[in-house]
């Protein structure tokens, strides 16, 4: 598994077993940070979970529209129940989303790849939710559903037992 | 699975041959099969006209077109993947379009290289020649002394190279120390680890950023497949490295290392390099490699130990010169051998005859073994045995055949998984059977 966290941290937020219990059980995700613009990273991880079936709450001052739905200036602003909240944004903006978090009910704060804040993990576990923190929904989602392994990624997958989709 | 089961095994990390048996295999939801399905398909239909793009953009991962990725091939690449410790594998139609995918997708024109010149004579010739058109420079060093690699590095240098073991000679890569001068000037360290095998030797472990592997050799194991495979250790920065990090105009101005990270590297290795270059390898072939993989630990145990005891026997027979083994305790690679291939430095080496002409014994030793295979390839299960100077290394000059390592009398064995002492008799009755 790729990542900066040490042990004890990725024990704690990189939990298999609790990523999988969330993406099984998120419905709905902001997403703090989305690009309006087709080739950022953010913009690709928003595509693959839409299509996936998950609805994709954009939050991003400067977007007006992403990916068909209408974009928040900040989490406070969405009406909406949120399940998830993704992070894409500087580790500095982390604790303040994760107050907001906290504020609008949300189940889980995800932190993506590199986007690393404890501080921000512990306002949001001391409200309750679940964090993962230097990881990649879109990533782990497609461990967990099989694309990963069609790029010839190492999925760190070992099993004898007959496959099924999670989710 | 239950969540019971789940959790238990993802708190476990398996062996290495546990993952040689099931690294990069779910038995398939619809049918169980336990063996590797053979997806001999060309292309693969859609889900709906959105994932399509989705596909083509990049933004889905998933089986498009058998020249950019197959389900058959994507077991053999993970499955690689996990015995080397890699992040992911991108699997070639063989070894040097590894090492072309590799550095056609690290370089440009006016870029340089720095590698070992132990080398087979194939990558040589690649590397001096082919590379030549494509406007890169490659510069040869001993790979005994760091301050030669470092005295060749220039601004223009992207990436160090060499073989774990180097071919023919036996040299032993001191890949530790290399890993750190390639770090010191931001460059990946490339390796060529077809002759060790991750049972022997895993570069990553050992610092090394991208392997390449001819998986025809060892990792295949029964000489009847061409294939290779590309990994990446998924550790290095390639945020300064603009062929990975500048927007790609072929993908609507995509940054590969930005967008998928760690993959970064092999995603433009996959939807770039190969795409392009068309070097796939065939699903038939992957489950070939597949099969061999299986098995690996158990080969090489024996094709070790096998070679050990061959080497130990020549070097002490009569009509032998020398043996170039870094398993022998008098060979200058011993240290080296014992650091990075504790259970054995492979099962390739090379030895020359006592002889006043070495040439003609060399070709009299060839033409009276028995079971020994003469041709050109290494890592078959059966025992092979070549004359570098007049075959795989024969359109190097003089000069390169000795920054390589390779004499004119020399003859170089790979040791296959027969009875030893029938390989001991073979050999014994062909050296005596040399007159010149």
């Amino acid at each position: 598994m790729n990542t900066v966290l040490d042990e004890a941290a990725r024990i704690k937020y990189q939990d298999p077993g609790t990523v999988r219990t969330i993406l099984s059980n998120t419905k709905t995700i902001a997403m703090v940070g989305l690009s309006p613009k087709s080739e950022r990273p953010s913009h690709f991880v928003a595509t693959y979970l839409q299509y996936e079936g998950y609805r994709v709450i954009p939050v991003n001052p400067m977007a007006k529209e992403v990916l068909g739905e209408k974009s928040y200036p900040d989490l406070l602003s969405v009406p909406d129940k949120i399940d998830m909240v993704n992070v894409f944004r500087h580790p500095d903006e982390c604790p303040e989303i994760a107050q907001q978090a906290v504020e609008i009910g949300a189940k889980t704060l995800w932190l993506q790849l590199r986007v690393v804040s404890l501080e921000a993990a512990r306002i949001a576990e001391e409200a309750g939710l679940n964090v993962i923190m230097d990881r990649c929904v879109k990533i782990e989602h497609g461990r967990y559903n099989g694309s990963l392994h069609w790029v010839g990624m190492n999925t760190e997958i070992i099993t004898a037992r007959r496959g099924r989709r999670y989710f | 699975m239950n969540g019971q089961t789940h959790m238990a095994q993802e708190k476990r990390k398996f062996g290495f041959e546990t993952r040689m048996l099931h690294a990069g295999h779910i038995p398939d939801p619809v049918t169980g099969a336990r063996a590797v399905p053979i997806y001999q398909t060309t292309s693969y239909v859609f889900e709906d006209t959105d994932k399509a793009a989705q596909l083509f953009e990049l933004k889905q991962y998933g089986n498009i077109y058998t020249r950019i990725n197959n389900p058959t091939t994507a077991t053999f690449e993970e499955r690689i993947a996990s015995l080397e410790n890699a992040t992911g594998a991108v699997a070639t139609a063989s070894g040097m379009a590894a090492q072309m995918t590799t550095m056609m997708t690290l370089l440009e024109p006016g870029d340089e290289i720095v590698s070992s010149a132990h080398l087979y004579g194939g990558t040589v010739t690649q590397f001096t020649h082919t590379f030549r058109k494509l406007g890169i420079t490659v510069h040869f060093v001993d790979p005994t002394h760091i301050d030669d690699w470092a005295a060749a590095i220039t601004p223009k240098t992207r990436a160090l190279y060499g073989e774990t073991i180097g071919n023919p000679r036996g040299s032993i890569l001191d890949i530790e120390a290399l890993a750190d001068l390639a770090h010191a000037h931001k460059m990946p360290l490339i390796v060529d680890s077809t002759f060790a095998t991750p049972y022997l030797c895993r570069p990553i472990d050992w610092g090394a950023d991208l392997v390449v592997h001819s998986a025809t050799k060892f990792l295949g194991g029964h000489g009847n497949s061409i294939a290779g495979v590309v990994l990446d250790s998924g550790k290095f920065d390639f945020s300064t490295f603009s062929t990975i990090a500048d927007p790609d105009p072929a993908y609507h101005g995509l940054k590969f290392y930005e967008t998928f990270g760690h993959y970064g590297f092999l995603m433009k290795a996959r939807a770039v390099t190969l795409r392009d270059t068309g070097a796939a390898l065939s699903p038939f072939n992957a489950f070939l490699l597949i099969q061999g993989l299986e098995t690996l630990s158990l080969r090489m145990e024996r094709h070790v130990q096998n070679a050990q005891a061959v080497a130990q026997f020549l070097s002490q027979h009569p009509k032998v010169d020398w043996v170039a083994y870094a398993g022998l305790p008098d060979n200058e690679y011993h240290a080296l051998a014992q650091k990075y291939t504790p259970k054995g430095p492979g099962a390739i080496f090379t030895f020359g005859i006592k002889a006043s002409n070495p040439r003609a014994a060399g070709k009299e030793f060839i033409e009276s073994l028995h079971l020994f295979s003469h041709l050109a390839n290494v890592g078959d299960a059966r025992s092979l045995v070549i004359h570098p100077a007049s075959t795989t290394h024969q359109q190097l000059s003089d000069e390169e055949l000795a920054a390589g390592g390779v004499d004119a009398g020399m003859i170089r064995l790979s040791i296959g998984l027969e009875t030893l002492e029938d390989l001991l008799w073979d050999l014994d009755q062909a050296l005596l059977s040399t007159s010149a």
